[in-house]
């Protein structure tokens, strides 16, 4: 018990887990546009589709550094995007299986070139291996300044163009007759998840941060039928989820953190799907009686 | 007064042509019925034509201005089926989205929005729902919703696809009510329709069209057994001398 | 026989098991169900270790078909309680996996069973983990299971290569002749879980994904026969492997990732140049088309 209160006074603690909540609020938000917007796997897709990104801007500058880690990786998961969107609309090959196809192949590519800078690069190259699965333990004051600055811009953005995104998600079609630029939008969405998976990565990894945006929506929408409540639900059930699992992380030695967070927000989604307020089990069963 | 132009439009899906050879002009203050048996490209006509989905070729002309400039003159109200009914949101909220293109981004719908939201639900007889989840709804009354929607919009014209489908009696009656108002106030209405036994009734105007315009004009000159036969080739044969038609058809 | 010649084995195996069980994934539009077995195997293959505290075939199979066979049967269980199917595919594969890293985790580094492993295999290490019976050496036992899959995977599907076909062509149809169209599903889930235990030793269990769905995805652009799809996705994986361990060879990386690269090049290769298909091939006929709209 004294190593968690020492544990929770610790200023670098205090830091992780400002960070990991702030994180956790802005992915369900964003994760709830997504999930209604039915692409939750083109976001898992996408957060694979940053590791070459990170590799790549690696080799490139040879240096460590978050900023350029940040670019490369919004570019490769933006280029997966639109690869996953081009290859639907040009051939035959239905969405699940594009999704499919650009997820593993870049994330293949992720590794290879992972593997090529741990055999060949020279320079500080350790750590690169902790944007698979995340590791809080591992972050410093910096690392979290910019998951925190990146998360507050999510969710500020996600609050302004509140009312265009609900529309071209719920609409599209009636969106652009009323002139919104519903493709703009769609991007906007699009660099808001890289936005999320990128600020989020060293935290969560590549591997299991899209449970960050499935999950903690998915839980919201067995409490509600508003989709302003259900973004803010989700952003808290996110936070919890952020906090606990990088809490459990820091205290235990070693404990990955992503796999950690995932599994919080998991045990929340079960209990939302069983006593959720507007859609839970026992509430349907209950009114059935 | 022209209200729509469209000239030489043409779509094509893989290499199959969904509508070629599109050419006519609709007056401003008519109802026009969109006419043509399954796959003759009704919903893609509308959609074309608000540049929804790409074209092979084709201009809109939209009072004299190409219909990008002119977009907020214009209300649509797609197929019920287009979109999530399990979408988290009420029908006031959905009525709402109609102000959209007035409120301009990132603003909120203040007050004055919000009562003129109400307003077009009472106008459809749909105020009592105004907070109920649209999954909540009958099919006729999420139609109604779409409908307080197209009113919240206030265009010019306006383009339904298939409104009627699926929808009860006193919704049907409804929505007929409203077109007339429309067309009372001097706006212009296109709307897809299947069912031919109404035609006569609901429409001033027809458009017959099977990948191509069959014939397009006042209803008793167009509406014909002739012009049906060409429009749904021998299928329509055994409708004979039914009333549904204009005699001397 | 060689180090290298039986790496190579190895992949060819990967690629064709996978391969011919991906192309029916793909057609059925089960994809992205396949990515959440591959990654779910996991927690079995964790499972069959806490339990047996060994790393042997037979309990990494079973493992591995109950987890695959719970996870399918999960997300179509909250796919019939109303949530979309991609979200549910989303949050059982992502619960199952966590689990499976953090118990992976606890074991510790006693065993021969790291996260790094399971994510990227090593195939380079599989020609020296040989089967030996009777103190005869009898190969890598890594082969010897693959091969076992792989003749269990292509003997089911010549088995029921008929109802196969028109349980994923048109299952309504299926249902009222009589096919068991949910017992052909759940069997084909096994096969992918098998597929992926097989596989998870050499190319680890996410890169297993890439040689599941490619080669299928590739041979659909190529290939307008069902029995041909399955065929063709076989030499495509092989092929991909081949190509990848070349590769991999040569510029000392990864070789299940260059293999997943490899596959991904195949893939472009056929997107833009598939006779049939290939966006070169739709461009060409779409511009002759607009010239004979401007003609008329």
């Amino acid at each position: 018990m004294n190593e968690l209160l020492s544990l929770l006074t610790s200023p670098n603690t205090q830091w992780v887990l400002a960070g990991s909540s702030l994180l956790g609020f802005a992915s369900g938000l964003i994760g709830s546009f997504v999930l209604l917007k039915k692409q939750s796997l083109i976001g898992d897709a996408m957060a694979h589709a940053t590791l070459p990104g990170v590799c790549l801007a690696f080799l490139i500058f040879g240096v460590k550094s978050i900023p350029l880690f940040l670019i490369g990786a919004a570019t490769t998961g933006l280029i997966a995007t639109y690869c996953i969107q081009a290859i639907v609309k040009h051939s035959r090959i239905k969405t699940d299986a594009s999704i499919g196809v650009v997820l593993s192949v870049f994330f293949g590519l992720g590794i290879m070139l992972l593997t090529y800078i741990t055999k060949h690069a020279k320079g500080n190259q350790s750590g690169l291996e902790d944007f698979i699965f995340g590791q809080a333990a591992a972050m410093v004051k910096s690392d979290i300044q910019v998951i925190a600055v990146g998360s507050l811009l999510i969710i500020i953005l996600s609050s302004l163009f509140f009312k265009e995104f609900k529309i071209s998600i719920f609409d599209p079609n009636y969106a652009r007759g009323i002139g919104l630029p519903v493709s703009v939008f769609n991007l906007v969405l699009m660099a808001l998840v890289v936005g999320v998976v990128v600020v989020g990565i060293q935290m969560v990894g590549v591997v299991l941060i899209a449970a960050l945006l499935i999950t903690p929506p998915l839980a919201a929408r067995y409490w509600t039928d508003q989709l302003g409540r259900m973004g803010v639900i989700a952003g808290i059930f996110g936070a919890i989820s952020g906090v606990t699992g990088t809490l459990i992380s820091t205290a235990g030695e070693g404990l990955p953190t992503g796999p950690l967070i995932v599994l919080c927000a998991s045990l929340i989604f079960v209990l939302s799907l069983l006593f959720g307020a507007s859609k839970g089990i026992i509430v349907k069963a209950v009114r059935q009686t | 007064m022209k209200a729509i132009e469209i000239q030489n439009l043409a779509v094509t899906y893989e290499r199959q042509p969904v509508l070629e050879n599109v050419n006519f002009t609709i007056p401003e203050g008519t109802l026009t019925g969109i006419i043509g048996p399954n796959g003759a490209g009704k919903s893609t006509l509308i959609k074309s034509i608000l540049h929804l989905i790409p074209r092979l070729s084709g201009d809109v002309v939209v009072y004299g201005k190409p219909y990008k400039k002119q977009r907020n003159l214009i209300g649509y109200v797609p197929q019920r089926s287009e979109v999530d009914w399990d979408f988290p949101t009420n029908a006031l909220d959905v009525v709402l989205m109609g102000r959209y293109g007035h409120i301009g981004w990132i603003r909120r719908p203040n007050k004055k929005e919000i009562q003129f939201a109400y307003e077009c639900l009472e106008k459809v007889g749909m105020k009592e729902f105004a907070n109920r989840q649209i999954s909540q709804l009958s099919g006729g009354q999420q139609q109604r919703v779409f409908l307080a929607r197209a009113l919240a919009q206030d265009a010019q014209i306006y383009f339904m696809d298939e409104p009627f489908a699926g929808v009860d009696a006193a919704t049907e009656k409804a929505i007929m009510k409203l077109l007339q108002e429309w067309r009372e106030q001097g706006k212009t209405v296109l709307v897809v329709h299947h069912d031919l036994q109404t035609v006569k009734d609901y429409f001033d105007h027809c458009l017959l069209l099977n990948k191509t315009p069959v014939d397009y004009g006042p209803t008793e000159s167009v509406f014909t057994l002739d012009n049906l036969e060409r429009t749904y080739g021998g299928a329509i044969s055994f409708l004979g001398n039914s009333p549904i038609l204009t005699q001397g058809g | 026989m060689t180090y290298s010649l039986w790496i190579i084995i190895t992949g060819v195996l990967v690629g064709v098991t996978c391969g011919m069980t991906g192309a029916l994934l793909v057609l059925r539009k089960m994809s992205m169900l396949a990515d959440a077995i591959s990654h779910t195997v996991l927690l079995g293959i964790v499972g069959a270790f806490l339990v047996t505290h060994s790393l042997n075939g037979v309990p990494m199979l079973v493992g591995a078909a109950t987890v695959g066979i719970l996870t399918a049967l999960m997300v179509q269980l909250l796919d019939s309680s109303g949530v979309q199917s991609d979200a549910a595919i989303g949050v059982v594969f992502t619960s199952l996996f966590a689990l499976g890293v953090v118990l992976i985790s606890f074991i510790g580094d006693s065993v021969h069973l790291d996260v790094e492993h399971a994510l990227m295999g090593e195939i380079a290490f599989v020609p020296w983990d040989t089967w030996t019976w009777n103190g005869i050496n009898l190969g890598p036992t890594a082969v010897w299971l693959l091969g076992f899959v792989f003749i269990l995977n292509l003997t089911i599907i010549l088995l029921f290569y008929k109802e196969f076909k028109i349980s994923t062509f048109d299952p309504q149809l299926a249902i009222s002749i009589g096919v068991p169209v949910v017992a052909i599903h759940y069997v084909l889930m096994s096969m992918v879980s098998f597929s992926t235990v097989a596989s998870f030793d050499s190319v680890g269990a996410i890169l297993v994904v890439a040689m599941l769905i490619v080669p299928g995805a590739t041979s659909y652009l190529l290939t307008d026969s069902f029995g041909g799809m399955i065929a063709l996705s076989a030499l495509i994986g092989a092929l991909s492997s081949l190509l990848g361990y070349t590769f991999a060879l040569f510029v000392d990386v990864s070789i299940s990732g260059a293999m997943a690269t490899a596959t991904g090049l195949l893939f472009t290769l056929a997107f833009f140049l598939s006779p049939k298909h290939g966006m070169l091939a739709k461009w060409y006929r779409r511009k002759q088309m607009q010239k004979q709209q401007l003609n008329a």
